[in-house]
């Protein structure tokens, strides 16, 4: 990938006095799935609705495959998925994608489309007869149908069942796979987790933490945990491996340092040599969600 | 298990293309909606057939169907561009439709060239409809049917940007009571089936500078007079066509 599909470069929009997006920087590949992650309200729908050309920034730059989001010629280019609505109430769901699809030069293929978001069986529904998870996988399929370059997807999985939410994310590899740049937003870690190839972390309008998934849960600290006899001395322990230890209930330890090799073999030597045997011992890494609720403070 | 080749292929379609699948949409939607549409020609309808067979009004000159037939076809027409065009429309724009649409291939002017010829094909049902119950009530209609053609389409267009005007202005549910109430108060004082001599002069004289009045009484003079529009019907008419969408293209908003 030569230049990035996206770039957003000190982007500040404000509502008012309200600054909703607060200098925020990032970029998105192609053949790659970028996730903008944060809370309600921390600007993740502002920022999607910039690039997509809906509103205008205050301050810094966007481009868009090289254009600037207002541009016209990038309509055919790229796909968006809002968060809600979209659609004529009065039109039916396969009616809708076929018109989409007929505004592109070389659209998929509308049935095998419906089939593969699962809405063949109400493909003659009208929408406001939908249920709320059908009509989000139509906002998806209405995304894709003219085989974008770059993909915004608005919250793609709200309110879609487990099953859905698995088929929505295998759509989304699809598009990777085919080199599709795709930008989600989401308020999903598990998401974020497992689709992204790179996670923006969003509060209040501006980058709180950047990287790959692993990235960011290797920067924050983890841990190493193990069982054995009660009452063991923590205080050598923490001594000889440079890191505070507790026992967190009678035989239950817990090493408080960014798990690596190094500690890992310290940790083992030392109870070696008091003859003390380790059970149970492994590394505790954290999850994308603690790094989350850390950088964005929220306490849900 | 079905596979999608998604590898891009970007472009947008021939604005042919877009511009026939987008009227046919908008035209199977207007339709779909079987109450208003059954609302927008019916109660003309209704309204030819009640006021041809009593004397409730008394038209000043001539047979009382020649004195209908134009006034409802004007009324068939801002049935169908002005109050059934503004609620469709205000209703997508608050379901966020126009917003969606306007991050596709499909270029503004092509909606609205769609949503207009849409219109017109109603409005040909719908005049269809009134010619052919104005016959089987003896109706016989004079005069170029080339300037009707243009009242018509000038008349279209004047509503048209009226009800784009409140659409995309307005609340959704606000378009609807003021579509209501403007159709309802137009069809009373405009010349359409209560002959504007009937009413007092200061209301006379603003009637007269409605588009609805100009548009039945241009329709009139052709069909029932067989002589020509008058220059202050063409006036108001043209006048308010390009006031509404020079009005409505400043003030539309999408969202």
């Amino acid at each position: 990938m030569s230049e990035p599909a996206l770039i957003v470069d000190g982007l500040v929009k404000r509502y008012g006095a309200t600054v909703a997006v607060d200098g925020l920087s990032l970029t998105a590949l192609g053949g790659a799935v970028t996730a903008l992650l944060g809370p309600n309200g921390a600007g993740k729908t502002t920022t999607v609705e910039i690039c997509e050309g809906y509103r205008r920034p205050d301050s810094g730059a966007v481009r868009v495959l090289g254009h600037d989001p207002s541009d016209h010629r990038l309509r055919p280019r790229v796909g968006v998925m809002l968060q809600s609505g979209g659609v004529y109430p009065g039109a039916r769901a396969g009616e809708m994608l076929r018109l989409v699809a007929s505004y592109a030069a070389h659209p998929l293929d509308v049935d095998d489309l419906l089939d593969v978001v699962g809405l063949q069986s109400v493909a003659r529904t009208t929408f406001r007869r939908l249920s709320g998870g059908e009509k989000q996988r139509l906002s998806l399929a209405m995304a894709i149908v003219g085989r974008p370059e770059l993909v915004f997807l608005d919250e793609p999985t709200a309110g879609l069942d487990p099953q859905a939410r698995r088929s929505a994310w295998s759509l989304v590899e699809d598009l990777r796979a085919a080199g599709v740049a795709v930008l989600l937003t989401t308020h999903y870690l598990e998401e974020a987790e497992h689709l992204a190839d790179h996670v923006v972390i969003i509060d209040h309008g501006h980058v709180v933490a950047s990287g790959t998934p692993s990235e960011l849960t290797a920067k924050s600290t983890g841990g190493l945990q193990f069982r054995a006899i009660p009452g063991v001395d923590v205080n050598d322990l923490a001594t000889t491996v440079h890191a505070p230890v507790i026992e967190v209930s009678p035989g239950f330890y817990v090493v408080q340092a960014p798990p690596d090799p190094q500690l890992l073999a310290a940790v083992t030597a030392w109870c070696a040599k008091h003859g003390i045997l380790a059970e149970d011992l492994h590394v505790v890494r954290r999850s994308l969600e603690d790094v989350f609720l850390e950088l964005t403070g929220d306490s849900a | 298990m079905t596979t999608l080749d998604l590898t891009p292929a970007p472009g947008a379609a021939p604005i042919a293309r877009m511009l026939a699948a987008q009227t046919v949409v908008e035209l199977r939607l207007l339709l779909r909606r079987g109450e208003s549409f059954l609302l927008l020609a019916v109660i003309p309808l209704l309204l030819l057939v009640a006021f041809s067979q009593t004397s409730v009004v008394d038209v000043d000159e001539g047979r009382r169907i020649d004195f209908l037939v134009p006034g409802i076809i004007a009324l068939s027409v801002m049935s169908t561009a002005f109050t059934g065009q503004a609620i469709s429309t205000g209703f997508e724009r608050q379901y966020g439709v126009l917003k969606r649409l306007g991050a596709t291939a499909l270029p503004r002017s092509v909606l609205l060239l769609a949503k207009t010829l849409a219109v017109f094909a109603i409005e040909m049902v719908q005049i269809g409809l009134v010619v052919a119950v104005g016959f089987a009530l003896d109706w016989h209609p004079h005069g170029n049917p080339l300037p009707v053609l243009v009242l018509l389409l000038l008349g279209t267009v004047a509503f048209s940007g009226l009800g784009l005007l409140i659409a995309g202005t307005l609340r959704a549910e606000a378009t609807l009571a003021g579509a209501n109430l403007v159709y309802v108060l137009l069809l009373g004082i405009g010349g359409v089936v209560f002959p504007l001599s009937k009413f007092p002069d200061g209301v006379r004289r603003m009637s007269e500078q409605l588009p609805i009045t100009a548009l039945s009484d241009g329709l009139r003079a052709v069909f029932r007079d067989g002589g020509t529009v008058s220059a202050h019907d063409w006036l108001v008419l043209a006048g308010w066509a390009v006031a509404a969408l020079t009005a409505a293209a400043a003030t539309f908003r999408w969202e």
